[in-house]
């Protein structure tokens, strides 16, 4: 599972998070909303150790994220994740694209690292696409092509970070899709996320992020239906309509 | 009796001597200033401002002072000191060198051409530092400037010439021995002329069709 205690983290004298605390339990789909700014993102690239923290700690199974002595390259092999820019490797074909990181983070052979390439792009309806170049295809055909790139290093969990936020309204439901069919295999899940039906839909837990802080944390029931805190109630006002 | 004798087919050995000694210096200089001018465009972008500041003056002095003149004195000064070089070896460090100073240019405008997005995805995939240098910007950062290193390369190809002036017996040196040999400048030069265009030519044709493919 994932822990977050008590975390703080500055950019110069701008404080994003202010004391976040959330527990991730395995198979546990939790969604991440809340206003730009409120520190979301920011959360999810401290999970990854992408940026360091100021205060507090996370660890992840049984690895302290932050520690001194903690190998981040190890810690990012269970931790896959996924940008709102899918930065697709422009010089690489698709399969060749999901198979990199396999061979060479995870020393595999290229045969065995194709093999898991080829399974994760049919996983996400790639399968006819694997001598394709990247820039050949749309925004959510590589957004999927991102997906199956994580999901190659066989990650214990995935950590999406708006990942449909630039896309065109059009290619939005492909890349859903592929979220719904990981929710269903039983993936752990943190998704960033401006989707609110599909945050209500899928998630197992729905967090609201209000500069910096947790401001409600629920069922998507309690959180996106029924919320308590005004805050939470006026954001949803907002983005419902 | 004659001093002079006119062109011949005995010359053609002598000649392709020439062209082979252009070749060959070219290509160490291109070869060797590809790798230092990688390694030297990668600190550029990843060094911090006073290691930047050190190596740009340097570099901007190896762009700025004439090829020439820094084979002049590259030569004559290690010969006063007293460890003569081979012209091939004196031509071939400056040259290189020289090659370097732009061949970093064009390296570190290829490494600022990879997203920083991308170094992050390459990242949170567990690569580490060295991984994403060699499987995601030196590859993403070199094939987005492969006109410009090309363009360098040819002019290292023309440049190579005035490493006549310190005596290396490279195509011009062969032909200015002919000429004297033979009082034929016109035909002399104008075959030497030919020579580095079918050679330059095709190659930038390339560059450009490279180019055009790329921008598509």
């Amino acid at each position: 599972m994932i822990q977050i205690r008590g975390v703080h983290k500055s950019f110069g004298d701008l404080e994003v998070l202010k004391g976040i605390d959330l527990d991730v339990e395995k198979g546990e789909v939790v969604s991440v909303i809340g206003g730009s700014g409120s520190g979301k993102s920011t959360l999810l690239y401290c999970i990854n150790a992408i940026e360091p923290i100021n205060g507090g700690e996370i660890i992840v199974d049984d690895i302290n994220v932050h520690k001194k002595n903690t190998d981040q390259n190890k810690l990012r092999e269970k931790l896959g994740m996924v940008f709102q820019q899918w930065n697709s490797f422009p010089h690489l074909t698709v399969l060749e694209n999901a198979a990199l990181a396999p061979q060479v983070v995870r020393g595999l052979s290229k045969k065995d690292a194709f093999e898991i390439a080829m399974k994760e792009l049919e996983h996400v309806g790639l399968g006819d696409k694997f001598d394709e170049y990247p820039t050949r295809m749309s925004g959510g055909q590589q957004q999927r092509l991102a997906i199956a790139r994580a999901l190659a290093m066989e990650p214990s969990y995935m950590l999406f970070d708006e990942v449909t936020s630039a896309l065109d309204p059009e290619l939005v439901g492909e890349v859903l899709d592929t979220l719904r069919l990981l929710r269903d295999d039983g993936m752990t899940m943190i998704c960033v996320t401006h989707e609110i039906a599909f945050a209500k839909e899928v998630s197992d837990k729905v967090a609201f992020f209000h500069e910096g802080l947790i401001e409600e944390i629920g069922s998507p029931n309690e959180v996106l239906e029924n919320p308590k805190k005004e805050r939470t109630q006026q954001f949803l006002s907002k983005v419902l309509h | 009796m004659n001093l002079f004798t006119p062109l011949s087919w005995n010359d053609s050995g002598f000649i392709l001597n020439g062209i082979l000694n252009t070749i060959y210096i070219s290509v160490v200089a291109i070869v060797i200033g590809t790798i230092l001018g990688l390694i030297v465009g990668f600190m550029r972008v990843e060094a911090n401002k006073v290691v930047n500041l050190f190596l740009g003056s340097a570099l901007d002095i190896l762009r700025s002072v004439p090829l020439i003149i820094q084979l002049i004195l590259f030569s004559t000064y290690i010969g006063a000191l007293g460890h003569p070089m081979d012209p091939f070896m004196a031509g071939s460090i400056i040259l290189s060198l020289y090659t370097m100073a732009f061949m970093s240019e064009v390296f570190r405008s290829g490494f600022e051409s990879v997203p920083n997005t991308m170094r992050t995805a390459a990242r949170s995939l567990g690569m580490t530092y060295w991984q994403t240098v060699r499987y995601i910007r030196i590859p993403i950062g070199m094939r987005a400037v492969f006109p410009s290193w090309l363009g360098v390369a040819l002019s290292v190809i023309k440049d190579s010439a005035l490493v006549s002036v310190i005596g290396y017996m490279e195509l011009l040196r062969t032909s200015e021995q002919l000429i004297s040999r033979t009082q034929q400048p016109l035909t002399i030069l104008l075959g030497v002329g030919l020579f580095y265009f079918i050679i330059s030519y095709p190659l930038s044709l390339y560059g450009k069709y490279v180019e055009r493919k790329m921008s598509i």
